[in-house]
């Protein structure tokens, strides 16, 4: 008699179906009285993780409640845009159904959706797309192409994870620290060497043999924890901090390793750690906290955004840099950097003085310097250019850890 | 009365009212409107063209899936290794299509082979089960279940090794294939009317097995006394087997069409969890074919309309799949109430 049940199913599809013949009329209206004079302009945004993650994907989430308050627009955002969370999806049938709910403009907040933004801004040229972290209009890049209603926005991290990588040479006792590492591509390689560039500057400015430097690089697989799939960044900090890496550099999208630091503290182990992309994202286990380079994607995101609105938007690759008169302006810098409390008093004076010398000119991506394997990447002297940088082949000489998948 | 056609809608109803009742309460208990919940998932599912284009495309694998489990249940058997059956139907799918990236034979012979081969990976992934089964003494279930996760581990080692993008090791999936490489999709819809079309001669083959010949007629026979059916003379493990292996394909074929028609690569979530949730489907239609299509039509547009949720009404979109397992319980709970009562009365 269970057949009964799919008679009613059946019964419940067709009142679907005449329902929501009726059902969309109201919305509409609804829409037409809530929205006046000067309608607000109504972006829409997809977010990798869980918008209150700690992390990437809440920097973009606070930019985007930026953007409403400094132009008035309305966001709409889904979270958790990942094959495990959302199965069965793609991230170009989500921006669609944003767009159903009036966006005119869609933020792809990961580069796990670089194909799929690319895919709906070819299907849609009426809708704009900003691809954060992404090189698709990148003139100068390897995979160029002109996709006129798209922009690539990325913040220059590199300065932040020298910042990181320098605070956690400071705070280090035993001179070994980990670096939990997301996925191996173009953009985590270059991010875990800044880190190990600015840790090598600081640990011999501070008196110590760079060679002596243990750097390792732990890779998960993802941006964050999967169980089952990735391997577990909690698991990979305990790794860390139970063999002397003293301090662990965060280099996926929210702060575990400050976590476990905290836990390993409490049991009396001398341990701390750079958390990674939001501005707050201290404030998870503040005591263990040595720091956090963060992403301020507000500004940029209103200058793209206001684009669109007034008509002046132009296809563009930015990857822009910290404002270096205050790089924790909110309104003006795309990159900053908040001293944790685990940070000594005399290390934070000296990461100042780093700060203040990388916005003084100080390029860390300055030869010699080798890659992983020892084959010489820059020369005595010479400067790496963007794309050396962007498209590093592979880690660099003296870090221990994969270059690339084996 | 309660032996009627009529006794047993009225239960069915009842299961129905209590699931949206459960489902309500939760939505209360949370702060948000039942009404404005459904309403969303309605408009989400069924509210236009593309979206119900998207249903359909949730659709075609979860009918292909139900379609392979009616077999397998006729049988007396719990597939529940059919999940791993559609990732191995991806994977075939996608070696084939790997083999012929540079070819110049004509795509569409190029689909059809990796479609083919989808289907044969998922029939030998499904055997696995069933010869554990028959000559392993291995439950099913658990076979099945430990060969889910030997699939995954499968997936992952592939798109982290052999066939991972250069210079990329994420689990964000494999190098997508060209265009021509896709299923041809109605214009600005992203369903390909070619893996409905096989979605739904597939169900009509299994209804046909079933109804009409005396091949289904014997898996019943296995799946209703397998003593009896042996004494019969049917020979009952090579009847369980052929289960096994036209569900395998059909799941294969549901895994392929993931590929060719929806992902155009691997990734390690391809099989989207449409074969727990066919299981599901085969259950509440009480494994009749004619009644796996409407289901599925249902529990597909409820998968797409909760998309909604998070979006409008911030709120979980799991809310489906909770809406989902509560109905098959009360389900399943009214069925066993009624039984009862008929004995008593």
């Amino acid at each position: 008699m269970r057949t009964f049940f799919a008679r009613l199913a059946m019964l419940a599809l067709v009142m679907m179906f005449v329902l929501s013949a009726c059902g969309t009329q109201p919305a509409a209206t609804e829409v037409a009285t809530e929205a006046p004079a000067g309608e607000p302009f109504v972006f829409g945004m997809l977010l990798v993780g869980p918008y209150n993650d700690n992390g990437w994907s809440q920097a973009h989430y606070e930019a985007g409640k930026y953007v409403e308050e400094n132009l008035g627009a309305t966001m709409l955002y889904l979270d958790k845009v990942n094959p495990a969370d959302r199965p069965g999806t793609t991230p170009d049938q989500l921006a669609e159904e944003l767009v159903a709910q009036g966006a005119k403009l869609i933020i792809f907040n990961s580069d796990d959706m670089k194909d799929a933004s690319t895919t709906f801004a070819k299907a849609h040229p009426d809708v704009y797309v900003i691809m954060a972290s992404g090189d698709q209009v990148w003139p100068d890049g390897k995979a160029f192409e002109a996709i006129d209603n798209m922009t690539n926005i990325m913040g220059r991290m590199e300065y932040g994870k020298m910042m990181a990588g320098c605070a956690a040479a400071l705070a280090s006792e035993t001179g070994k620290i980990g670096y939990l590492g997301p996925l191996i591509n173009d953009e985590t390689r270059r991010l875990a060497a800044s880190a190990y560039l600015g840790a090598k500057y600081c640990y011999e400015k501070a008196g110590n043999d760079p060679a002596s430097l243990e750097f390792k690089v732990t890779w998960i697989g993802f941006w964050f924890n999967i169980p089952g799939v990735t391997l577990d960044p909690v698991q990979v900090s305990n790794d860390f901090y139970t063999t002397d890496y003293d301090v662990v550099i965060s280099g996926i999208d929210n702060p575990v390793n400050l976590g476990e630091a905290a836990k390993l503290k409490a049991e009396g182990k001398n341990v701390s750690g750079v958390a990674y992309d939001y501005v707050a994202a201290c404030d998870a286990a503040p005591d263990v906290c040595v720091g956090v380079p963060y992403f301020n994607w507000g500004p940029e995101y209103v200058k793209a955004i206001s684009s669109a609105q007034d008509g002046s938007w132009t296809s563009q690759f930015i990857w822009a840099e910290p404002d270096w008169a205050d790089i924790n302006n909110p309104d003006t810098s795309s990159i900053g950097f908040v001293k944790g409390p685990a940070l000594a008093e005399d290390d934070a004076a000296a990461l100042d003085a780093f700060i203040a010398e990388l916005a003084g000119g100080l390029n860390l991506w300055t030869g010699p310097i080798n890659l992983q394997d020892g084959s010489a990447y820059l020369a005595d002297g010479e400067v790496a250019t963007d794309q050396q940088i962007w498209y590093l082949p592979q880690l660099l000489e003296g870090m221990e850890g994969l270059s690339a998948a084996e | 009365m309660l032996k009627s056609k009529a006794g047993g809608f009225i239960f069915q109803l009842i299961a129905f009212m209590l699931a949206m009742v459960f489902v309500s309460l939760i939505l209360l208990a949370v702060g948000a409107s039942p009404l404005d919940a459904y309403k969303n998932m309605l408009t989400g599912s069924v509210g236009s063209m593309r979206k119900f284009a998207e249903v359909l495309v949730s659709f075609v694998p979860l009918l292909l899936v139900t379609a392979g489990l009616l077999i397998t249940f006729s049988a007396g058997l719990w597939n529940i290794g059919v999940e791993g059956q559609i990732v191995l139907g991806a994977i075939g799918s996608v070696w084939v299509l790997r083999q012929f990236v540079d070819s110049s034979l004509p795509p569409a012979l190029i689909i059809t082979l990796s479609i083919l081969g989808g289907m044969v990976a998922g029939a030998v992934w499904a055997s696995f089960a069933g010869m554990l089964k028959t000559f392993g003494g291995v439950n099913e279930i658990f076979g099945g279940l430990g060969l889910n996760f030997v699939s995954t581990a499968l997936t992952l080692y592939l798109i982290f090794g052999p066939w991972k993008r250069e210079g990329v090791a994420s689990m964000s999936g494999t190098e997508p294939f060209p265009d021509v490489f896709s299923l041809p999709q109605i214009p600005d819809l992203r369903i390909s009317p070619y893996a409905l079309a096989i979605a739904l001669v597939a169900v009509l083959i299994v209804y046909f097995i079933l109804q009409g010949t005396y091949f289904g007629l014997k898996i019943k026979a296995v799946g209703k006394n397998i003593r009896a059916a042996y004494l019969l003379g049917i020979p009952t493990w090579q009847y369980s087997l052929y289960s096994f292996l036209i569900c395998g394909a059909l799941a294969g074929v549901a895994g392929a069409l993931q590929v060719t028609a929806v992902y155009h690569r691997l990734i390690p979530s391809i099989s989207s969890g449409y074969g727990y949730l066919g299981l599901m489907v085969a259950m509440l239609v009480n494994y009749q074919a004619v009644w796996a299509v409407p289901v599925a039509l249902l529990f597909a547009a409820l998968n797409i309309g909760s998309i909604q949720l998070p979006i409008v009404m911030k709120l979980d979109s799991s809310l489906s799949g909770v809406l989902q397992g509560v109905l098959v319980l009360f389900v399943l709970l009214t069925e066993g109430v009624r039984q009862k009562f008929v004995k008593k009365v």
